[in-house]
């Protein structure tokens, strides 16, 4: 990391220590700012967390006392948690599939067009720059049951309009629908990174190997070689199916038991203010994210070597 | 191949039907905007309508609430981060790319660790540390969480690291402070990162509903996303047009700025995993 370093301290004995020494004081005084901030956004505030988790700490409250492991076997036993952590779960059990492979067979496609490449970029890219927020609002009445045109066009077809946003059962598949209409550009990129990162000569070779028909050659050389960026691009999405929030927070908040984890981390913490409890619910967040996220890395790190 | 061979158009059309979905929300939220209350009932999708309406829903999405307001601190408050930000991670990278400094591994370490630690994760501790401090409802407590990015120091590391030693040193002989050296040379030399970094961070702040919705609960001092939550909570179903007047106005600023510069929006948004 440091190989060109020695080069740039000079041989003389006594002006090299003076200028180490400089070169230290600067060093410090350049990272000190970014340290302090570290510290008070990143380290205190772990701590600070790990301490509630093991109180019956309400904000403002003026008494508090240890409760040891009490909250987090709480949390296990809670109706509303466990329903917000299956909720997450069926909507990362659609968002990550879905997400996956559209962007996939949108970025192969995209893939072979040459002229119109761009267009098809800004069409599947512009949800993922527009703010969700607004984008919700819409959504909500895209599939309205007697205004939206979603409806109108079931009724078309000669079913029954569906009521995609007042059937219980059907909230977190629309959530998910909505999530994967954001996420399908932002992995489509990604796999087109991927895809041009393969060298020609491989996919000429797999054709002249006996590879004629194109899932042949998908099969044999694309898909292989795709494996990093398809694994990237899996932790990335299941990392953001667990953070949904802002469609739950617009178009359901909540209601009809369709609270997913972070929505009902947020009812917790800064609705009820049981800080205790909600500071043990975000440690179990923390602890979901990181098992992604590590697993990400040692994925990369084995894959990128072949 | 012939120009009516399958293998030719149906890329395309698939494409095409997938554009169609991809693109509803946008077309239906315009054409909304721009429709009177009494067409909404009509569901057309013909995108002329009998009497543009477009003025009053977006005067209305502009008067009922503070819809200016709300945009105005989106700027700020996405500036202010962005522009500290940047004035804390880019020495940081300097130094840690650059300088040797006792703890210098440690902290590396420590930003790397932090790369890993979603926002949502932190916000509770330091609600608390905002409201004990009775900094909540401000445009300071909007921005404390993101004053410092673990992942522009990571980016500029990467990038700062190849910047090479012979110049720095040259520049260092020929009298330029170390200030100078890093914002007037290395800096120079990592201008795409700065600009992708500069979309990601605005793109993200602009765009985030959590934090704000923790903090803030005064309505002149909401940022665009949870303005526009307290509009459609008012005005629920009684105006879709100025509502998607006010979703227009909203998603506008972001998208146009997408169209304009696609490459760098593309670069920025992409290049962290995790959003």
């Amino acid at each position: 990391m440091t190989a060109a370093f020695p080069a740039a301290i000079p041989h003389a004995a006594p002006r090299r220590d003076a200028r180490a020494r400089r070169m230290i004081r600067r060093g410090l005084a350049f990272a000190a700012p970014a340290a302090v901030l570290l510290v008070v956004i990143y380290l205190l505030p772990l701590v600070m967390l790990a301490g509630f988790s093991v109180t019956d700490y309400q904000l403002g409250a003026l008494r508090w006392s240890f409760v040891g492991l009490k909250n987090f076997a709480a949390a296990f036993r809670d109706p509303v948690f466990l329903r917000a952590l299956g909720n997450t779960a069926l909507y990362a059990a659609i968002v990550i599939p879905c997400g996956i492979f559209l962007s996939l067979g949108a970025a192969l496609l995209v893939h072979g067009t040459r002229r119109s490449r761009a267009l098809w970029e800004i069409a599947y890219f512009l949800p993922v720059t527009a703010t969700l927020v607004a984008m919700a609002t819409v959504w909500q009445f895209l599939l309205h049951p007697t205004l939206g045109p979603v409806n109108a066009a079931i009724t078309w077809l000669g079913a029954a309009p569906v009521s995609f946003l007042g059937t219980p059962a059907l909230l977190i598949p629309t959530l998910a629908l909505i999530g994967t209409w954001q996420i399908i550009g932002f992995n489509m990129v990604l796999f087109l990174a991927g895809l041009t990162a393969i060298p020609k000569d491989l996919t000429e070779a797999a054709r002249l190997d006996g590879a004629r028909h194109p899932v042949d050659r998908f099969l044999t050389v694309t898909w292989p070689m795709l494996g990093p960026t398809t694994m990237f691009v899996a932790v990335t999405t299941s990392i953001s199916a667990f953070k949904v929030f802002e469609t739950v927070a617009v178009l359901t908040k909540g209601r009809a038991g369709s609270e997913t984890l972070l929505y009902a981390l947020y009812l917790e913490g800064f609705d009820y203010s049981n800080t205790g409890y909600a500071a043990a619910l975000t440690l179990i967040f923390l602890a979901i994210v990181l098992v992604l996220s590590i697993g990400q890395t040692l994925h990369l790190e084995k894959k990128v070597h072949y | 191949m012939s120009a009516l061979s399958p293998r030719r158009w149906l890329p395309h059309l698939v494409l095409g039907l997938g554009a169609l979905v991809m693109l509803l929300p946008f077309y239906w939220m315009i054409l909304t905007a721009i429709r009177s209350p009494s067409e909404i009932f009509d569901i057309s999708l013909w995108p002329v309508p009998k009497h543009f309406a477009g003025i009053e829903n977006f005067t209305q999405a502009a008067t009922s609430v503070p819809m200016a307001r709300f945009m105005l601190n989106g700027v700020i408050v996405c500036g202010g981060i962005l522009i500290v930000q940047v004035l804390t991670a880019v020495p940081a990278a300097y130094a840690l790319a650059k300088l040797r400094f006792p703890g210098r591994r440690l902290m590396l370490s420590l930003v790397i660790a932090a790369l890993c630690v979603p926002m949502q994760a932190l916000a509770l501790p330091l609600f608390v540390g905002l409201a004990k401090a009775q900094l909540l409802n401000t445009y300071f407590a909007m921005m404390a969480p993101f004053l410092l990015s673990v992942f522009a120091i990571f980016l500029f590391h990467q990038s700062f690291r190849s910047y090479p030693d012979e110049i720095i040193e040259a520049a260092r002989l020929d009298g330029f402070s170390e200030l100078e050296i890093c914002w007037r040379l290395v800096l120079r030399g990592s201008l795409p990162s700065l600009a992708a970094f500069a979309v990601f961070s605005v793109v993200a702040h602009w765009n985030d509903l959590y934090w704000p919705m923790i903090v803030v609960t005064r309505t002149e001092l909401a940022p665009p996303p949870l303005g526009m939550l307290f509009f459609s909570d008012a005005e629920t179903g009684a105006n879709y047009g100025a509502l998607m007047a006010g979703a227009t106005l909203i998603t506008a600023p972001i998208v146009l700025c997408f169209l304009a510069a696609r490459k760098q929006f593309v670069a920025g948004i992409t290049m962290t995993g995790v959003k």
